[in-house]
């Protein structure tokens, strides 16, 4: 490979490249500059640098578009689906790996297909079921939703995680007369972490952003997450932008961040699905 | 307490290891297996079924067979949502993937810089919907955005409302989606084209083979179970298609940018025609289905695809 380099230029390679990095990002900036200036300056230069950085927008969002509560309702939500996924997922997975049940590979199947059952064959039969049980509106409701969706692909990740980890402290374990809660408890959750990392961070991430069961399972303005929240947020302020997009810059910078540190463990998790077929 | 006897020391072992010892294990999957049942199977199953009663979501139903699918395959709202989706997919199928391609083949070939490249691409892969739609709608928007940029130097292709035109709606809704997803393919396939033997390129490279022949022959067949993979995901998700849509044009004008999701979503919770809605959901699990079961039944078989 090392000759490769000298034999053709990269220089084309770069043209093509920054061309493309331009696309993905001039695009965001633009989102980020335009939260900086008042609505006098958007008519005067809706796409450059703002001349004055005007950071009222941010205040000014914060209380019409009652971010505070909600920011509050989105963390609840996908705080409560991580954890929640984390534990069905975790302890399922452990089944499925190292306790030898009837019908698990069947069931390990079911895991995999059933990320592909589509929304649209159940929201309706679940939103009527919800509507008996008293959960449309609560965030309880829309929580054990989350971990119904996402708690097949989170199995599937920990699943192969836990196969693959070494056999001899098990079994060392086992002639120990370790419990199998002991050897979960003990043994095999300290050593899947990373595992648990990369699915809580995917799981996150797609419960942050989810947007159609939330529309539909959660009306009430005080419970909504900022998925839904800056939707409605969007239609009732569509003419002020730099206000949306304040909106918007709120929703998507803690995600940015929290991309640039964990960068590795998000592209493993989200690309896993195409790497494992 | 008295000895047990031998006969029920007997069933107590009948017992232990027919019931305790396997409760013992399955303990640790069934809440799993609950939530499941509640929130995706249980639904689906009696989605199929309402797909055969004319039920409203309040009052009582009654079965009538088939009449919701014979009602489907009349309805031209539902027809031209059903060509609207296989536009969508047509589309998705050909140019992201084209532009991610390109973006992971031309990543593989350098050595600085890549991390950077890769870093820029994925962020728009890691919006929601919201947040794209609210970059765009600005963006293609005819008084602020890049077509009025254009049209100061004279250049006037693009100086209308795309999501308000008919003839446009749909497609600026598959820009918008595209934009978002690209980035992600290009991470895909270049964790793919690393796996790949360097030394089939030197084989290539001393038979004298152009970079374009060395794509078409080494890259393309080396990278194919992802690159099928990839197009079994964009099959399904363009399919089911709905934030996009729904947020920027609800489906309008006229019904122009109409997906099978959000007609389904206007039937039932617009509408109340509950049963009718049922009937969507059921085809869109069919026309989802076929893809699936072809790449499940080939890999059974041992293909490698």
């Amino acid at each position: 490979m090392l000759k490769s380099g000298r034999e053709h230029s990269t220089m084309p390679n770069h043209v093509i490249l920054m061309t493309l990095a331009f696309i993905a990002f001039m695009p965001i900036a633009i989102l980020f500059m335009n939260a900086f200036k008042t609505t006098a300056e958007i008519g005067r230069n809706p796409l450059g640098v703002p001349s004055v950085w005007h950071i009222e927008n941010f205040s000014e969002a914060w209380e019409v578009g009652r971010y505070g509560t909600i920011l509050r309702n989105s963390v609840i939500i996908t705080g409560g689906t991580i954890v929640g996924t984390l534990m069905l997922a975790g302890s399922g997975a452990y089944a499925l790996a190292r306790l030898k049940l009837r019908g698990g590979d069947l069931l390990t199947f079911y895991f995999l297909v059933g990320t592909s059952v589509p929304a649209q064959l159940f929201i309706v039969p679940l939103f009527i079921m919800w509507r008996n049980f008293g959960l449309i509106n609560t965030q309880l409701g829309l929580i054990i939703i989350y971990c119904g969706l996402s708690s097949p692909f989170a199995t599937y990740l920990l699943r192969s995680y836990m196969v693959s980890l070494p056999e001899e402290f098990m079994e060392a374990a086992r002639v120990d007369g370790a419990t199998n809660w002991h050897i979960f408890r003990h043994i095999i959750l300290p050593l899947s972490w990373p595992g648990f990392v990369t699915a809580a961070l995917v799981v996150g991430l797609s419960s942050w952003n989810e947007f159609l069961f939330a529309v539909t399972f959660l009306t009430d303005p005080s419970l909504k997450p900022i998925s839904t929240g800056l939707y409605a947020f969007q239609s009732r302020y569509s003419r002020d932008w730099g206000l949306t997009n304040a909106g918007a810059v709120i929703m998507i910078t803690p995600i940015i961040i929290l991309f640039l540190i964990l960068q590795r463990r998000f592209v493993e998790g989200l690309t896993q699905g195409g790497l494992k077929a | 307490m008295s000895k047990h006897s031998p006969r029920q020391a007997a069933h107590w072992q009948l017992f232990k290891t027919h019931f305790v010892e396997p409760l013992g294990r399955w303990i640790y999957i069934i809440p799993l297996l609950i939530v499941n049942a509640v929130v995706i199977i249980i639904p689906s199953v009696s989605g199929i079924l309402y797909a055969f009663t004319d039920w409203n979501g309040t009052s009582e139903a009654t079965f009538i067979g088939l009449d919701n699918f014979g009602r489907l395959f009349q309805d031209a709202v539902f027809f031209r949502a059903f060509i609207n989706n296989v536009t969508y997919t047509g589309i998705f199928l050909i140019v992201p993937i084209a532009v991610g391609l390109l973006g992971a083949y031309l990543l593989a070939g350098i050595r600085h810089g890549q991390v950077v490249y890769r870093l820029l691409y994925f962020i728009p892969y890691m919006f929601a919907s919201v947040i794209n739609t609210q970059i765009w709608r600005y963006l293609l928007h005819p008084k602020h955005g890049v077509g009025a940029f254009l049209a100061d130097y004279g250049i006037t292709f693009l100086d209308f409302a795309v999501f308000g035109r008919r003839s446009t709606a749909l497609y600026g809704i598959v820009f918008v989606d595209g934009w978002h997803t690209w980035g992600f393919l290009v991470v895909l396939y270049l964790a793919a084209m690393t796996q790949v033997d360097k030394e089939l390129y030197e084989v290539a490279r001393l038979d004298g083979a152009t970079r374009l022949q060395q794509f078409r022959h080494v890259t393309l067949p080396s990278i194919r179970p992802t690159l099928i993979f990839s197009m079994l995901i964009i099959f399904i998700g363009t399919t089911l298609v709905f934030d996009h849509v729904y947020i920027l044009t609800g489906g309008g004008p006229a019904h122009a940018s109409e997906v099978m999701s959000t007609y389904l979503y206007t039937q039932a919770f617009e509408n109340f025609d509950v049963g009718y809605a049922a009937s969507i959901g059921v085809m869109l699990a069919l026309w989802v289905s076929v893809p699936l079961s072809i790449f499940y039944v080939l890999r059974r078989r041992g293909w490698q695809i």
